[in-house]
């Protein structure tokens, strides 16, 4: 496995140029700006607000200073909250090439697109010409989730991602599983496996706060189509979700932008601090792939039962079908047929194996399938958060 | 296959669970076998859903992967379907866009 090296020490498993957009009114002009180079690994991120909101800020910086991103390029209206020049800053100071381009100051549109483009070719150049040095599997962070869980979840593709996380983990690489409101129920289960009884009270507030955060949004984590797939409760859609994180001692407990700091399987906390506001946590999943990035997650594991499509920009997306029936229907999107478990033509252990020699090989530079289709799905919204109490992470030496 | 000779499997997560899992669609005038017992199925129930291990009365727990996922809301008869009619989470409400009995049946 090769990776390219970060000035932080990082490392990462794509060289990726990222566009960068900081309120919607820059979207199109950004978009119009990656768009020149299909297929060259050069990716659209961004936050639409107008109202400055340091989460936002965070979430960009540790963004646009992903492992897996080599370059960035700021696309700013020009009046927006956004602190660019901060952002900037961040961006330079990480020894990342980058650019911030204001579309008031620079002609509007077609002129800043230009100019836009031209500096993403030469990035693109430099980029190129890069050499990755070697790079270890305990170098690497692996996030995973579900979305579209059905009744097969649980059973098959989620196990199946937890027992890949055990092995990845012996070989001391960090994992992240979330969402804390889809692990309602599981709070006493998740405590009992913490490294500390402190860690372990730490998780059991974090679910508390993620129910009295649901409870007051009239609604836990739960679509129609989760029922339709044979799912009736939170807890037991929790029960599914849980068995994503396999049977490893739970080392630490991070929020948004948090960076494991050793190897090992964290849970990572998404529910806002404080009172409810700005609206439901994670709107949809790729909410949470983004918060999962912005904790340095190379690649995220993804398991559906329904027939999630999605990819992400930054990090790619290994899609684990849980679903026989779905698998058939969607097989170009899927990366690994776990429902087969269900039809009796592998075991868990069969599967989990699968899933880890994946996960190295796209590592390693072979593409997921959403990547190959280009999906490259971003969402980033508003949220606000305390930090990590003392207990959360483990000593480091 | 002749649908009124197939018997569809199930799947039990947990030693003292009171609910299996579908392994595939159950298929109406077909039947399911759960613990060497055959039931008639009456409906297409789709793979992944739930259906009683035994007579579970209302008020009980409802137990899967050996945990508690909600609570029966009626008295519900060996292998019945066991889903939003009849079982209520003990956290938080449950989201769905359709009549509870329309839905995935």
């Amino acid at each position: 496995m090769k990776g390219y090296l970060r000035d932080d020490g990082r490392k990462g498993i794509r060289n990726t140029i990222v566009v960068a957009y900081l309120i919607e009114c820059a979207r199109h002009v950004a978009t119009e700006v990656a768009a020149g180079f299909p297929g060259q690994d050069v990716h659209v991120i961004g936050f639409p607000g107008c109202f400055p909101n340091e989460y936002g800020f965070d979430m960009m910086s540790r963004l646009c200073t992903h492992p897996n991103v080599g370059a960035v390029l700021l696309v700013s209206l020009g009046c927006e909250g956004f602190n660019r020049g901060g952002l900037g800053h961040v961006i330079a100071a990480s020894g990342r090439p980058n650019e911030t381009l204001v579309i008031q100051e620079n002609g509007g549109t077609l002129s800043t697109i230009e100019k836009g483009r031209a500096w993403v070719e030469n990035a693109r150049t430099d980029l190129d010409a890069e050499t990755p040095v070697e790079m270890a599997i305990n170098e690497l962070v692996i996030g995973t989730i579900c979305g579209g869980s059905d009744g097969t979840s649980g059973i098959t593709a989620n196990p199946a991602m937890g027992r890949a996380f055990d092995l990845l983990i012996q070989e001391g690489a960090a994992c992240i599983f979330e969402e804390t409101g889809e692990l309602i129920g599981c709070e006493q289960y998740m405590a009992d496996r913490a490294v500390t009884p402190e860690l372990g009270s730490e998780i059991i507030r974090a679910v508390d706060k993620s129910r009295e955060y649901y409870e007051t949004m009239g609604y836990g984590s739960f679509a129609p189509g989760n029922a339709d797939g044979g799912l009736t409760t939170i807890e037991e859609k929790s029960m599914g979700a849980y068995a994503k994180s396999g049977a490893s001692p739970i080392v630490g407990l991070i929020k948004p932008g948090d960076i494991p700091p050793t190897g090992g399987l964290y849970l990572l906390d998404v529910i806002p601090d404080g009172e409810v506001r700005y609206g439901f946590p994670n709107i949809n999943d790729n909410a949470e792939i983004a918060e999962l990035m912005a904790c340095g997650a190379h690649l995220n594991l993804f398991s559906t039962g329904r027939g999630s499509v999605v990819g992400s920009a930054i990090s790619p997306v290994i899609k684990v079908c849980a679903n026989p029936d779905t698998y058939r229907r969607l097989s170009d999107d899927m990366d690994v047929d776990s429902g087969r478990i269900l039809e009796g033509r592998a075991d868990l252990d069969e599967v989990g194996i699968e899933v880890r020699d994946l996960v190295l090989a796209v590592a390693a530079g072979q593409k997921t399938r959403s990547e190959a289709l280009g999906h490259r799905e971003f969402i980033l919204t508003y949220k606000s958060f305390e930090p990590i109490g003392p207990s959360c992470l483990p000593n480091v030496a | 296959m002749a649908s009124a000779e197939r018997v569809t499997g199930v799947v039990l997560l947990g030693p003292d669970d009171n609910v299996v899992v579908t392994r595939e669609d159950t298929v109406a005038g077909g039947s399911v076998e759960i613990d060497g017992k055959t039931y008639a199925s009456d409906s297409v129930i789709p793979l992944g859903h739930k259906l009683a291990r035994r007579d579970i009365a209302a008020g009980e727990k409802i137990l899967k992967y050996g945990a508690p996922i909600g609570s029966a809301t009626v008295d519900i008869a060996a292998g019945s379907h066991v889903h939003v009619q009849n079982v209520k989470s003990d956290y938080l409400h449950s989201h769905t866009t359709r009549p509870d009995e329309e839905v995935g049946v």
